[in-house]
């Protein structure tokens, strides 16, 4: 143990970025949610079958798959970016998708005489979505939203593998200097039960102001 | 849920005016779709991708077999690891359920340990650990632990919601009729909740194939793996890009057939009489299931 305690700065740092990828992702992931969501259930076809590709599609290719297409492949093509904002990128994108997912169910549990009373006064399309549908529709679905937000902390690990040292990379790169695996890796592995907690802690009194049950 | 597809989707049927918007509005987004397709048409040409040499692979059959080979064994490590994790997943939710208190206390633990762990640091982990502590067991079956692990934790969870949202009446009924605790579950619950459960276990079944693509890092030679070699292959003019495209393509291929059968299954259930509950479908589904069973600390439905 005294291999973690001796390296607790490093482990302070990769929590750091690991929380940083985690919340810039998580807001990136629900505006392009909301987007996608608005897209899907919008009267304008082409707009809802890009909605309906873009979830297909990013929903079944791995995370990881998708981190090398933006690392390495776009780089074939000339766009380039650090590490980091690649993790923000396609972190935000994949769970984007699930946000979309999670906030159209969320609108389908909007009663939909509001709408057609809305529309009835008068209200243009995406007045009636951004005013009465969208707020009422997000409230609706806060947990599944934090779960995205858990799976979210969990998967930005993968940010690892194109060498951005978060909690993971730290755990692997602290392996290679000291050759403890065991208790490096549990050093690691109580950080990501801290992150995973606190969350669920701060989701669960979010979830008692903002959840609205019907 | 259940709004036509086509036509409009919020609100009623548009007017004569709204018609018109929805048809400018289409075709705007249609003009500057054809405007992104061609920037990267324009972009992938002059950066060379679209030259012969960068496909030339794609139609030798050596090379694909190669890329096959990848995908068997992705499927391979796949199906075993969602038996296995299936198979951990009951005994887990079992566990976590049974009128033995230290049982449950274990099974609990287990679960939102592993559900709250990210499946990359268990596979580096066990794939520096059991090498070096007599488990030299090859990167096939250290990834089949990983993914069973973590698999077998998040469908613990799901199980344990689905029993739980059954109505409590139906346990009653059984242990008023006497049967045993065992044979109210084999015999009552557990075939009523499982009907429940088939899109949230799928959900995670689709999740535990792309997962398999974590493999990557131990190195298991699976999909992913082999696209990246094909890639950096110098002797096809290393198409790194369309290698990935290819590997992407693939896996999306997997993954809509799978929900697909699925899908079918559910449907056939239902048509067969048997589907009377009815099932969970979703993010919100699982959600409803998970706030009436007093939610757990650490839950995620089916995004990693």
């Amino acid at each position: 143990m005294n291999a973690v305690l001796s390296h607790l700065g490093d482990y302070a740092h990769g929590m750091e970025t690991t929380v940083v990828l985690t919340l810039v992702s998580y807001l990136g992931a629900f505006a392009i949610g909301l987007a996608v969501a608005s897209c899907r259930v919008s009267p304008v076809p082409p707009l809802r079958a890009i909605g309906t590709l873009y979830i297909d599609v990013v929903r079944n290719v791995p995370l990881l798959v998708q981190f090398f297409i933006f690392f390495f492949g776009l780089t074939k093509v000339g766009i380039r970016f650090s590490p980091f904002t690649t993790s923000i990128i396609v972190l935000s994108m994949y769970h984007g998708a699930f946000v979309g997912e999670v906030v159209r169910a969320g609108v389908n549990t909007v009663d939909k005489g509001q709408i057609d009373a809305a529309r009835a006064l008068g209200f243009t399309f995406p007045a009636v979505l951004l005013l009465l549908v969208l707020p009422q529709a997000v409230r609706s679905v806060v947990q599944p939203l934090g779960n995205v937000f858990i799976a979210l902390i969990k998967n930005s690990s993968v940010a690892y593998t194109i060498s951005v040292v978060e909690l993971t990379g730290t755990a692997d790169r602290l392996n290679s200097e000291l050759a403890r695996a065991i208790a490096v890796f549990t050093g690691a592995a109580i950080g990501y039960l801290v992150l995973a907690l606190a969350s669920a802690f701060v989701l669960r009194q979010m979830e008692k102001r903002l959840a609205m049950v019907r | 849920m259940k709004r036509a597809p086509s036509g409009p989707v919020l609100g009623d049927d548009l007017g004569p005016r709204a018609r018109r918007m929805v048809n400018v509005v289409s075709a705007v987004v249609l003009v500057i779709l054809a405007a992104l397709l061609w920037t990267a048409i324009q972009r992938l040409r002059s950066n060379g991708q679209l030259t012969a040499d960068k496909w030339r692979w794609f139609t030798n059959v050596k090379v694909q077999r190669f890329v096959l080979v990848g995908l068997l064994d992705t499927v391979k490590v796949a199906v075993v690891a969602m038996a296995l994790s299936l198979t951990v997943g009951a005994l887990l939710a079992l566990g976590r359920i049974a009128p033995q208190r230290p049982v449950r206390l274990v099974a609990t633990v287990v679960i939102e340990f592993f559900r709250a762990m990210p499946l990359l640091l268990l596979i580096l982990f066990i794939g520096l650990t059991f090498p070096t502590h007599h488990l030299p067991l090859g990167a096939f079956w250290y990834l089949v632990i990983g993914l069973t692990a973590y698999n077998g934790a998040v469908l613990g969870e799901v199980f344990r919601a689905g029993i739980a949202s059954l109505d409590r009446g139906q346990t009653e009924a059984a242990q008023a009729l006497g049967l045993r605790w065992w044979q109210t579950m084999r015999l009552v619950v557990v075939p009523q909740a499982l009907r429940r459960m088939v899109p949230a276990i799928v959900s995670q079944l689709v999740t535990l194939l792309k997962d398999t693509s974590l493999g990557f890092v131990l190195p298991y030679e699976e999909l992913l793996r082999r696209g990246r070699e094909l890639g950096q292959d110098f002797t096809l003019h290393q198409p790194a890009l369309q290698a990935l495209i290819e590997v992407a393509v693939l896996y999306a291929l997997v993954n809509f057939t799978l929900s697909r059968v699925a899908h079918r299954l559910e449907l056939h259930q239902r048509r067969s009489g048997r589907g009377s509950a009815p099932a969970v479908t979703g993010a919100l589904e699982m959600a409803a299931l998970d706030a009436r069973s007093a939610a757990s600390a650490v839950s995620g439905t089916g995004v990693t």
